[in-house]
């Protein structure tokens, strides 16, 4: 049934550029980012139990990695932006990291959202380094070697790249099923379910939870890289707290028990926020009654009431 | 010297403002253990209305020295929201503190519209009303009355809410229910009750604060998801749940960013979060906070 899912949802997205309007698909490629994005966060909230409020540090990483690298140092291979502002992101989760996973429940929290506005304050304010409040931009990188030349911006985008990042949504996301089904992901259920009792058995639970971090701040500047490439510009809002809380909005809202459910929360997030903002200027409010609503009513997200829905609908078939 | 007065005084003025928010998240976590995102909407709640309320009472024909009073009352009166959101807080008592959290921060995308919705997109501001009292001079420097004024009424509160949780019986019960919910619920607290009390009363110390300081900065959009950065560091700084740690992170803030604004204004903001990670790391749980398990 899941892999049923997951390869409906792949062809379904493998299929969009050729169905709907560019306008769509512009729409789509975000939420990719964001799905890749979450599927690290949800390592890190879901599987490890460490909510943070920060990671949009990882994200605006990310994205000032793709600009700093195409715009300033004169980088455009796609791969290689990814590789080095992944592992920028690594190597800034390390101390943050280490700092952080000391702590759980409300003081990583704070902890972490005390560094992702340490980030953005630095964004902000130095604006020889970092362009401030506007940003750098962020140019057309090559993919694969190849530039694309005879396309234009749009065409670009919903082309090559957006196959390129479904292809990275793929990977990534089949990597992170192996992470969180093998020894190590247990570890880490382990050690969320009962931090003591998994210490007693030989869990060495902060540095596992020091490893999760990493891997989920990779994820994070992944899915900024792409989000750069998509707007052709890093700003500082980026890195602000308000975002890390969309990204935890995401994740509930699609359901965070499930391994799906950040995918599902990142692709309802875009296209709810999208049709709110074409509706309402008031799309805010909108935006916090659904998470009032889903906090309140449906704490496992759109995938735990697709579980609830897939589960009835057997025992139905089953009793007939 | 004139620095050094320039200095004191705008970060006592920024802490003062910056305590009573503080003091609202503190009552809050200390009895409720909800860390409230929307403290700093409460506080543009504040804001707002008082501009309006101030404008309104002058059109009334209300004397212009009386404005103060006017923000006063209109800050409680709009803190009397408190119940109203406590309710719906009460729908996540029982789960994990992610709820909560989350919880909060759709309070903040909801306010943010709230505000837009009433107030419209542009700053609203008092113009020069505050300058009605005129100036005093402390040491070498001439100050607006109105911000030793804001100072001494923060002042008043704070002790006014020392005495309270300190003295009454109400503030007693309220520190045991605090200190063990259960218990305080088998010896016939209602705890219900107590809740409702407690965040009402952090709302309104977020609407007061913002009302005080909107004769000084204009009431804007930005104001909720500022603030709040600001008020968790003082919290954190502080200790979170101590009302005396709330003190002594207000003016460690107020006084940093005072500062860093006069000396080298890249690291307002960063100077701050440079302290709040720096005891975080030396004293998890803040100055004069309880150590956490």
């Amino acid at each position: 049934m899941r892999l049923a899912f997951a390869i409906f949802a792949f062809v379904a997205l493998a299929a969009v550029p050729k169905l709907a309007s560019p306008y769509y698909v512009t729409l789509v490629l975000p939420a990719i980012a964001y799905a890749i994005a979450l599927l690290g966060f949800n390592l890190l909230f879901g599987y490890t139990g460490l909510l943070s409020f920060g990671h949009a540090l990882f994200v605006a990483i990310g994205a000032y990695g793709a600009a700093v690298l195409s715009s300033k140092l004169g980088l455009k291979s796609f791969e290689m932006i990814l590789l080095i502002s992944g592992l920028a992101a690594v190597a800034a989760a390390i101390p943050v990291g280490l700092l952080s996973v000391r702590y759980v429940r409300i003081f990583f929290g704070i902890l972490t959202l005390a560094f992702g506005m340490l980030f953005h304050s630095f964004l902000f304010k130095f604006y020889n380094l970092t362009g401030g409040d506007t940003g750098i931009r962020v140019l057309r990188p090559t993919l694969l070697g190849m530039d694309f030349k005879e396309l234009d911006k749009t065409a670009f985008l919903i082309g090559p790249f957006y196959y390129y990042c479904l292809a990275l949504l793929v990977v990534l996301g089949l990597a992170m099923w192996r992470i969180v089904h093998s020894p190590f992901g247990l570890h880490l259920a382990a050690a969320r379910e009962n931090p003591r009792k998994a210490e007693y058995l030989g869990v060495r639970v902060r540095l596992f939870r020091l490893i999760a971090f990493l891997i989920s701040a990779f994820y994070c500047a992944v899915g900024g890289v792409i989000l750069g490439i998509n707007t052709g510009q890093a700003d500082p809002e980026l890195a602000y707290w308000t975002h890390s809380g969309e990204l935890v909005f995401m994740t509930v809202l699609g359901g965070f028990a499930n391994f799906f459910g950040p995918l599902i929360g990142a692709f309802s997030f875009i296209f709810l926020k999208s049709e709110l903002m074409g509706v309402t200027q008031y799309w805010r409010f909108f935006l916090g009654v659904t998470l009032v609503l889903i906090v309140v009513l449906f704490p496992r997200g759109l995938a735990g009431i697709g579980e609830d829905a897939w589960s009835r609908a057997a025992r139905k078939a089953r009793r007939s | 010297m004139t620095a050094f007065f320039d200095i004191l005084i705008g970060g006592v003025f920024h802490a003062a403002v910056l305590f009573l928010v503080a003091a609202g998240l503190q009552l809050v976590f200390g009895v409720q253990k909800i860390v409230n995102l929307a403290c700093g909407s409460f506080y543009a709640l504040g804001a707002y209305f008082g501009v309006s309320a101030v404008k309104w009472a002058l059109g009334a024909g209300v004397p212009i020295p009386l404005f103060l009073p006017v923000l006063l009352a209109s800050g409680v009166l709009v803190g009397l929201i408190g119940p109203a959101i406590e309710a719906l807080l009460r729908t996540v008592y029982h789960r994990d503190e992610a709820f909560q959290l989350l919880l909060t921060f759709a309070l903040v995308l909801m306010f943010q519209d709230v505000l837009r919705f009433f107030w419209g997109a542009n700053p609203h501001e008092l113009g020069n009303v505050s300058m009605e009292y005129g100036k005093v001079a402390i040491g070498a420097v001439q100050v607006p009355t109105y911000n030793v004024l804001v100072i001494a009424a923060s002042i008043v509160i704070a002790l006014g809410l020392g005495a309270f949780l300190q003295r009454t019986r109400f503030g007693r019960i309220l520190r045991a229910t605090a200190e063990n919910r259960e218990m305080s619920q088998a010896l016939g607290v209602n705890v219900n009750w107590m809740y409702t009390v407690v965040f009402t009363l952090g709302t309104i110390l977020g609407t007061v604060s913002g009302a005080l300081v909107v004769p000084t900065a204009a009431a804007s959009l930005d104001m909720p998801v500022e603030l709040v950065v600001e008020a968790f560091a003082v919290v954190v700084i502080g200790g979170l749940g101590s009302m005396r740690g709330a003190l002594a992170g207000a003016l460690i803030v107020g006084l940093l960013r005072a500062l860093a604004i006069r000396y080298y204004a890249e690291l307002e903001m960063l100077a701050i979060y440079l302290v709040v990670i720096a005891v975080l790391i030396a004293r998890p749980a803040g100055l004069l906070g309880k150590p956490i398990e």
